[in-house]
């Protein structure tokens, strides 16, 4: 690996956690302003909703987006063994890093306060919007120039062989990805960007919340596959060196599956939203369900592989090969499996409270409520996190030459997490589900200040218990940061290999169909399109009486008075 | 495919079909429905409460930054208990939410648009609603509430 390349991962690893640390201290600092603990509008010159964004946005996007490049590069270099290419590596790096700094400059400037889903016509600064689309221009740079030409030559040389399955993964995220990105760019590109810019006065803002939607949902998965290439192909292997994946076809049978159904779900964050006939969102909700299937494929055959693997170790009988999982072990690269672990259960709970969500009129009582984000906090930021700190540290210490560093720490950390993820997503999910807490707002200047008019006693005791959860997860953060920049900053002890830990598949076939990835392209394409169309000619048309100018978070009056919709609000009588 | 990935296949499906069974029947047998797409109100920019008979309401609701206007700019209605309400709900700005607590009310308010739901007050009390979507510096407190007696 030259010098170069090295550099580029290193850095794609290293520069998202140190700003996940600003997102995990602002994490922290909402749940003590959430509480009343914190009785302010705004904490070191950092507004509360300001925070909620930089919060929202390094969480999910940059520090996700970055993170699966880095790691894609990773499994595409040791799999199929040839080199990335320099010029197209720094491309995509200049782009993401560019894009990261652009938005964090109009986000910490107080610039954009509009949250990390910016629906308009709140509107930010354009280099917001900017940064946004530079960073997954970025983020696409090394799957067209890098991994594929390198799978076109794999295959050339290997023609009687699939390809692996991790790659297979990761190619099927990215194409997801390719696909999820184009209305989201049509928002930013065609409404946001020229309002921002005063090239044009007004939009339709529930359109521009269905073309977010469109992107929305599916963007949950594509933080997901990643984790669920490390169980697949990974977990097995730490558990055991005579590990093996219970199933290749099956792993491959729930990619795909994910691949076709991830997209026509948006409509099931717009349940409660007006303009569009709830058919369409019966269907959308059908759909939901529909991509359930695929994560509890995924449940038995990680529980099957885990189970093959610990009876390989001496597991024997129903139960007491669950004793044989390494939880806590220090040798070699096993505490990487406590990441992992953490994260599955932590996923169980996401996957359950998911369907609640996901239950079209069940939504009502838990929409935009704490219920929410105390679910997702279990998925995104219960197995997806775990499992990216866990293989970002990995990938640290293999780039470095070193073992990692303060490997107690890093090995309890994700097991204080979860223990933290469950008080505080408890509290979050029964006090939004029960008592209508609500989400995305600073409870603690008005519902949770007792001075004010507006207190809810019934909230305080969940507010406080989340404080609790919050608490546990700092905790578990600063572990995982000690080990993790102890092992940045120590010398090299070995030879630098990027390799992983891959385990062979139990069960496998041909499966020619599963494999035609370009068929299942145009087949998901060709569904996502369809399933859209009568939402977005709702949006459109029907219930729609006219358009909106931009505000900003401070005003009630909009930034620049109308001009072409005036004519039309005057045809309204009132 | 094994005999077990196969039976873990098949029961997941059953229990997935068996859930949106449940949906449906919710949705269309017991009319617990979400808002649909309304095209026979025009927009308004005031709120308005109307009586249309002893116990049949019709509330038309502004949100705006930063209250609801639920009756000519005043935030709270009272309402005998038993009356059955046509909400009506729309945004003169920015997006907002609107939870009615301890009912099946949860609507966004999105400007040009206008959302439906309708409600029965059995219970006397006091609901409190919140908006909970995101709308600027003074979101926080942003709230309404619905004297039943
Ligand atoms: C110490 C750890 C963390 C704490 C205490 C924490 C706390 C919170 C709280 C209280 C909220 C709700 C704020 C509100 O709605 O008013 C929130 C929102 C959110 N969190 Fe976290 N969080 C943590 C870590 C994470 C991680 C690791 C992720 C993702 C990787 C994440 C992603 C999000 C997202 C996407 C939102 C939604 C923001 C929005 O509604 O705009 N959080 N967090
Ligand atoms: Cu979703
Ligand atoms: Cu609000």
């Amino acid at each position: 690996m030259s010098a170069g390349i090295r550099f580029i991962l290193i850095s794609e690893i290293v520069i998202p956690i140190l700003l996940l640390i600003f997102g995990v201290y602002h994490g922290v600092l909402q749940v003590l302003y959430r509480a009343g603990i914190i009785n302010a509008s705004s904490v070191l010159g950092i507004d509360y909703y300001q925070g909620l964004t930089l919060h929202g946005v390094i969480n999910v996007i940059v520090f996700t987006t970055i993170f699966i490049v880095a790691f894609g590069n990773g499994i595409v270099l040791y799999l199929l063994k040839k080199p990335l290419r320099g010029w197209s590596q720094w491309t995509s790096w200049v782009l993401m890093i560019g894009g990261t700094l652009m938005s964090a400059w109009a986000m910490f400037t107080g610039k954009a306060n509009v949250l990390y889903t910016f629906y308009p016509p709140l509107i930010a600064h354009w280099t917001f919007y900017f940064g946004l689309v530079l960073l997954v221009v970025g983020s696409l740079v090394p799957f067209f120039f890098d991994w594929i030409p390198n799978y076109i030559a794999w295959k050339r040389e290997n023609p009687d062989k699939k390809m692996p399955l991790a790659v297979f993964g990761i190619f099927v995220n990215h194409i997801l990805w390719l696909i999820m990105v184009v209305p989201v760019a049509v928002e930013l590109i065609f409404q946001l960007i020229p309002l921002s810019l005063g090239i044009v006065t007004d939009i339709n803002p529930l359109l521009a919340r269905t073309l977010f939607w469109f992107f929305g949902h599916p963007v949950v998965y594509f933080w997901l596959l990643p984790a669920y290439v490390m169980l697949y192909t990974m977990l097995p292997k730490l558990i055991s060196p005579k590990g093996k994946l219970y199933s290749d076809t099956a792993a491959r049978l729930a990619f795909i599956l994910f691949l076709m159904f991830s997209l026509p779900v948006g409509l099931h964050h717009q349940f409660t939203d007006p303009g569009i006939s709830n058919s369409w969102k019966l269907i959308h909700a059908f759909f939901t369900f529909l991509v359930a299937l695929p994560s509890m494929v995924t449940a038995f055959t990680v529980a099957a592989s885990m189970e093959y693997s610990a009876k390989q170790e001496g597991g024997k009988g129903v139960f007491y090969w669950w004793t044989k999982l390494p939880y806590i072990r220090l040798e070699g690269d096993k505490w990487l499996f406590s990441y992992l672990f953490a994260g599955l259960v932590l996923f169980f709970i996401g996957g359950i409270t998911g369907i609640v969500n996901a239950s079209y009129n069940v939504n009502l009582t838990v929409h935009n409520t704490a219920y929410v984000p105390g679910h997702f906090h279990t998925t995104v930021g219960g197995l997806s996190v775990l499992a990216f700190l866990g293989m970002s540290l990995y990938m640290l210490s293999k780039l470095k030459g070193t073992e990692v560093k303060f490997k107690g720490l890093a090995t309890l950390a994700p097991y204080i997490w979860t223990q933290g993820m469950f008080m505080f997503s408890y509290a979050m999910m029964v006090g939004g589900a029960l008592e209508g807490f609500p989400r995305r707002t600073n409870t603690g200047l008005s519902y949770l200040n007792p001075d004010s008019p507006l207190y809810r006693p019934e909230w305080v005791g969940y507010a406080q218990l989340s404080v609790v959860g919050g608490f546990l997860l700092a905790l578990a953060f600063v572990f995982f940061l000690i080990s993790f920049f102890g092992t940045l900053f120590s010398s090299r002890q070995r030879n630098i290999e990027l390799e992983y830990p891959i385990a062979e598949p139990l069960h496998d076939s041909p499966a020619p169909v599963l494999n035609n990835l370009k068929a299942w392209t145009v087949a998901s394409v060709i569904l996502a399109v369809l399933s859209y169309i009568p939402a977005l000619y709702d949006t459109t048309q029907r219930g729609i009486f006219y358009n909106s100018p931009a505000y900003n978070d401070k005003s009630p009056v909009p930034i620049k008075p109308i001009k072409s919709s005036g004519l039309k609000k005057e045809e309204v009588k009132n | 495919m094994d005999r077990a990935e196969r039976n873990a296949i098949f029961l997941a499906v059953g229990l997935l079909a068996f859930f949106f069974g449940l949906i449906v029947y919710a949705a269309r047998g017991l009319k617990i429905d979400l808002p649909t797409c309304i095209t026979d109100v025009q927009p308004f920019k005031t709120g308005q409460l109307i009586q249309h008979a002893p116990d049949r309401y019709e509330l038309h609701v502004v949100a705006r930054m930063w209250f609801f206007d639920m009756n000519k700019g005043q935030t709270y209605v009272e309402l005998p208990r038993g009356s059955v309400v046509d909400i009506y709900l729309t945004s003169a700005d920015v997006v907002h939410g609107f939870h009615i607590n301890d009912t099946n009310v949860n609507l966004m308010a999105i400007p040009g648009t206008v959302n439906y739901a309708r409600v029965k007050f059995d219970n006397p009390g006091e609901y409190h609603i919140v908006c909970h979507e995101f709308c600027g510096i003074g979101h926080q407190d942003m709230a309404a509430k619905i004297l039943v007696k």
